[in-house]
């Protein structure tokens, strides 16, 4: 940042500057100057950071499309730490001090867009919600295993959105009061059930960590089935619709493939009972088959 | 080329809402966004959304409290307008299966906002914006609503005519994040800009890192007014590391505010005596300040925020989220003690300037939700309000996209609108990047939709290319100068000197600009370039709003100028607009309607 005083100053060099040179002349010896200044600010932060406690990140490097980057590796980037950095917090530095190529998807910084999933020391996190202080040193940042890598961090999301399409995500009542202005009741016992599984903000942490999901390229995966929990117990949809529900997560790559390993629910930035829910929905299942119950 | 009836340019709720509106006319939408709909800021909102909905409350109340919060800034027909269609709106949403909160008997829970004279906030948690958008988008699927995520809009294709009134867009043109292909998109009907805010011009902001006000630029620099730019409003309660939001909700359910004395300096210093915390938010982030300036702030930087006393229940019911939020990002257990809050830029009441169907003077472009300008807001947004207006003004701007014949706007757009001429003396000439001379509005005398699509296209990719293949600084530099003079100098305390500061650091910024280039040479996923891109509309915005500010020589809601300590209705009630002049902001001012369908608003002084 400049302050007045250095504006001031380097309107009279350009004054001076003005009366010998060309436009162009004058305008590249500008951005001479102001590429000094950087690399000096460049260089007092790289020895400031010797007085500093830095962490080291070990981040994953991949570009389909630049020489030199085709080939996998690990780059290392060493950021000063200060209380409350968050794993994203210590990838910005690195881009936008050391590597503006450095590639990942961020967004929101506060859990919700669900955007910065990653791979953070061999568990699948929310980058923004992740403190530095928490993690072991060297920080291994890599991109969601399981996943296509399209860049660097950047996993391809779209069969992961697929299997989310495919249960078929949206509300679906049989009837709704035929006053517009009157809303469907709901009990708070209800809301409190469904509660936890509309939390779900797609980041894909699960499936990621799921190892069905990783042999079985069909498997509708937790977040899908979770998806199709949260309307199953909805009680505002009705009885046809929920048979419909079922008979979608039963299918062959649905629910029964689920073997309660808990590795999503364990890797959920949201805190929903995946496995839970899975097997709250195979017992429906069951349930439907033999109507006696 | 892709071609649709209506292309909505981004996927938060105001374009969800306005794709769903189009489809609902027949219309063929397409959903173009640089993130995925679920990413969408929109997401992150937490308090809740207004709407008249019980005995005992009505529209004409949800609008005066509006009206009134706006400090009179506001124009009557948008309102009127809005709280006459929020409750429907509202119960539509609950239909598609929005988890509202729920009272004993099943329907849907209100609780009181600031500013609200009705406990009229329906809420889901504490994560009410979460569910918004996860419902609509889910609405989206059901209708097999087409959607091109990670595209990014950078350009509109506009006509080329002297009059921006004469002008008409045909589409836009965008670049594909995962391949680095530039297309365009022909609007048959019209393209609807509902790319959210464009917090990203300051540093501490409740917005997202997508949030740098790319509808609100590209509209600018093709001819349509910006209106009310330099009311932005500053939320009382963010966390002071990261300017992650903590609700209006909080204080809604009775959440207290501490200065460093543990005195309740809401009422203890006579900030609000009647609403004390409920106050309207730029109330009570100036009192927050004042605190802080005076020496009775925490570590000089914030005040804290008790929760405690509602007790763990109810906490866990209505405010959970907030617990979560305070632990992950500040390290505080609400259950336990304070949170840490202070100030942070939160929302643009202004914005692209349109009417109340979404029209802009543009004639095929339409705004809608926080990028633009109805003016529902006025100087001061209530909380609560900003949900229920994507909705409604989501829903218009999709309808009259698709052709749905709709009652004409009362409210005027354009040069014609215009009552007076804007006197602003700026320290500098502001103005336009050189280097991006070319990205304005200039298609050629084109006339021919098609030519006009490919003509900035041709653009597109000259400006892109150029940005790839040059040597120069990088944005990331220009933008946190930019970021760091609006925080410094264009926020909750104005004066003029320090405007001024803020526009020769944005000329400076402007003039970096020009050397500015990529140094990723990758056609994918080039999050360099996008955010280059993006550092240019922050520019123009940033601009915007400190000239607003500048100009607006009076106390108005969200605006406060140290030399001028008082509301200056005679000279006052109308709006700030800037025109984009060849690259040049020409300020001008309009009226501000003040009479609605009942009755004409007679302005009142704020008093709590």
């Amino acid at each position: 940042m400049s302050t007045i005083e250095q504006q001031e100053s380097e309107t009279e060099e350009q004054a001076e500057n003005q009366a010998v040179e060309s436009p162009g002349e004058r305008r590249r010896a500008e951005k001479r100057e102001r590429e000094a200044e950087r690399e000096a600010q460049r260089e007092a932060e790289e020895a400031s950071l010797d007085d500093e406690e830095t962490i080291l990140l070990k981040v994953f490097r991949y570009d389909p499309e630049v020489e030199g980057k085709q080939e996998p590796r690990f780059d290392d980037f060493q950021v000063p730490f200060h209380k409350g950095m968050t794993v994203l917090d210590a990838l910005i530095y690195a881009r936008d001090k050391y590597d503006s190529s450095l590639t990942f998807r961020h967004s929101c910084r506060q859990a919700v867009c669900g955007s910065d999933a990653l791979f953070v020391n061999g568990r699948q996190r929310l980058g923004c919600k992740t403190q530095m202080a928490d993690l072991e040193s060297p920080v291994r940042i890599e991109p969601l295993p399981h996943q296509e890598v399209v860049k660097d961090l950047v996993v391809d999301m779209e069969h992961f959105y697929d299997q989310m399409h495919a249960v078929e995500p949206y509300f679906d009542a049989d009837e709704l009061p035929e006053d517009g202005l009157e809303e469907q009741r709901q009990t708070r016992e209800n809301r409190e059930k469904v509660k936890m599984s509309t939390r779900c903000i797609w980041c894909g942490a699960c499936m990621s960590s799921c190892n069905i999901a990783a042999g079985d390229n069909e498997y509708l995966g937790p977040a899908a089935i979770n998806k199709a929990y949260r309307f199953a117990m909805d009680e505002r949809e009705g009885e046809n619709r929920k048979q419909e529900r079922l008979r979608i997560i039963e299918q062959e790559h649905g629910v029964w493939r689920c073997q309660t390993q808990f590795s999503c629910t364990e890797v959920c930035p949201k805190d929903i009972p995946l496995t839970e829910h899975i097997q709250e929905l195979k017992r429906e299942a069951v349930k439907n088959n033999l109507k006696f119950w | 080329m892709y071609e649709h009836d209506v292309i909505v340019v981004g996927a938060g709720g105001a374009g969800l809402r306005a794709a769903i509106a189009a489809d609902e006319e027949g219309a063929d939408v397409a959903l173009v966004t640089k993130l995925h709909p679920v990413r969408s800021h929109t997401g992150a909102a937490e308090g809740g959304i207004n709407a008249a909905l019980q005995e005992g409350d009505s529209w004409d109340l949800h609008a005066y409290d509006t009206i009134k919060g706006a400090d009179y800034l506001a124009d009557a027909p948008a309102v009127d307008t809005f709280a006459k269609s929020a409750p429907e709106e509202v119960i539509q949403i609950e239909h598609w299966g929005m988890p509202f909160s729920r009272e004993d008997d099943g329907r849907v829970s209100q609780r009181p906002f600031g500013g609200m004279s009705f406990p009229r906030t329906t809420y889901a948690g504490a994560e009410t914006g979460h569910h918004l958008l996860h419902t609509m988008y889910e609405q989206a699927v059901k209708r097999g609503i087409e959607v091109y995520d990670e595209w990014y809009v950078t350009n509109l294709a506009v006509t080329d005519h002297e009059n921006p009134e004469d002008r008409e867009c045909h589409g836009c043109v965008a670049y594909d994040i995962k391949s680095g292909e530039i297309h365009g998109f022909k609007a048959n009907n019209g393209v609807i800009l509902a790319t959210g805010g464009l917090g990203q011009a300051f540093d501490h902001t409740t917005n997202a890192v997508a949030n740098t006000g790319d509808g609100c630029a590209m509209a600018y620099r093709a001819g349509v007014p910006m209106e009310d730019m330099e009311m932005i409003q500053f939320h009382p309660t963010t966390l002071p590391s990261t300017g992650v939001l903590i609700s209006e909700g909080v204080r809604g359910e009775g959440g207290i505010l501490y200065n460093g004395e543990e005195e309740r300096f809401m009422f203890e210093y006579g900030y609000a005596n009647n609403d004390g915390e409920l106050a309207s938010r730029d109330v009570v982030s100036r009192a927050e300040l004042t605190e802080i300036n005076e020496g009775r702030g925490i570590d000089d930087e914030h005040v804290d925020l008790d929760m405690r006393h509602l007790g763990e229940e109810r906490i866990l019911d209505r405010l959970e989220n907030i617990l979560h939020l305070a632990e992950d990002f500040e390290g505080v257990d609400g259950l336990d003690e304070p949170m840490p809050v202070k100030p942070g830029q939160h929302y643009a009441m202004g914005g692209i300037e349109c009417n109340e169907n979404g029209e802009t003077c543009i004639d095929g472009l339409y705004a809608a939700g926080e990028t633009a300008c109805v003016s529902l807001h006025g100087a001061n947004r209530l909380g609560g309000n900003a949900l229920p207006e994507l909705l409604v003004f989501g829903a218009r701007a999709g309808w009259h996209a698709a052709g749905k014949d709709m009652k004409a706007a009362e409210i005027g757009t354009g040069p014609s609108a215009k009552s007076e001429d804007g006197a602003v003396q700026p320290p500098v000439e502001p103005g336009a990047v050189d280097a991006g001379s070319e990205d304005v509005v200039a298609d050629g005398a084109a006339v021919e939709p098609t030519a006009v699509i490919e003509n900035a296209v041709d653009n597109e990719r000259t400006r892109i290319e150029t940005l790839l293949e040059d040597d120069g600084i990088n944005h990331a530099n220009v933008r946190a100068d930019v970021q760091q003079t609006m925080t410094e100098n264009v926020n909750v305390f104005r004066e003029k000197e320090s405007l001024e500061d803020a526009l020769r650091d944005l000329r400076e910024a402007r003039k970096a600009y020009e050397d500015v280039a990529v140094s990723d040479p990758s056609r994918t996923y080039n999050t360099d370039l996008i955010h280059t891109i993006e550092t240019r509309n922050i520019l123009d915005v940033a601009e915007a709003i400190t000239l607003g500010a500048l100009a607006r020589e009076e106390f108005r809601g969200a605006h406060w100028r140290a030399e001028h300590q008082e509301r200056k209705d005679d000279e006052w009630i109308k709006h700030t607009m800037l025109a984009w002049n060849d690259g040049t902001p020409e300020l001008y001012y309009k009226p501000v309607e003040l009479e609605g369908d009942e009755e004409t608003y007679e302005p009142k002084e704020r008093s709590y």
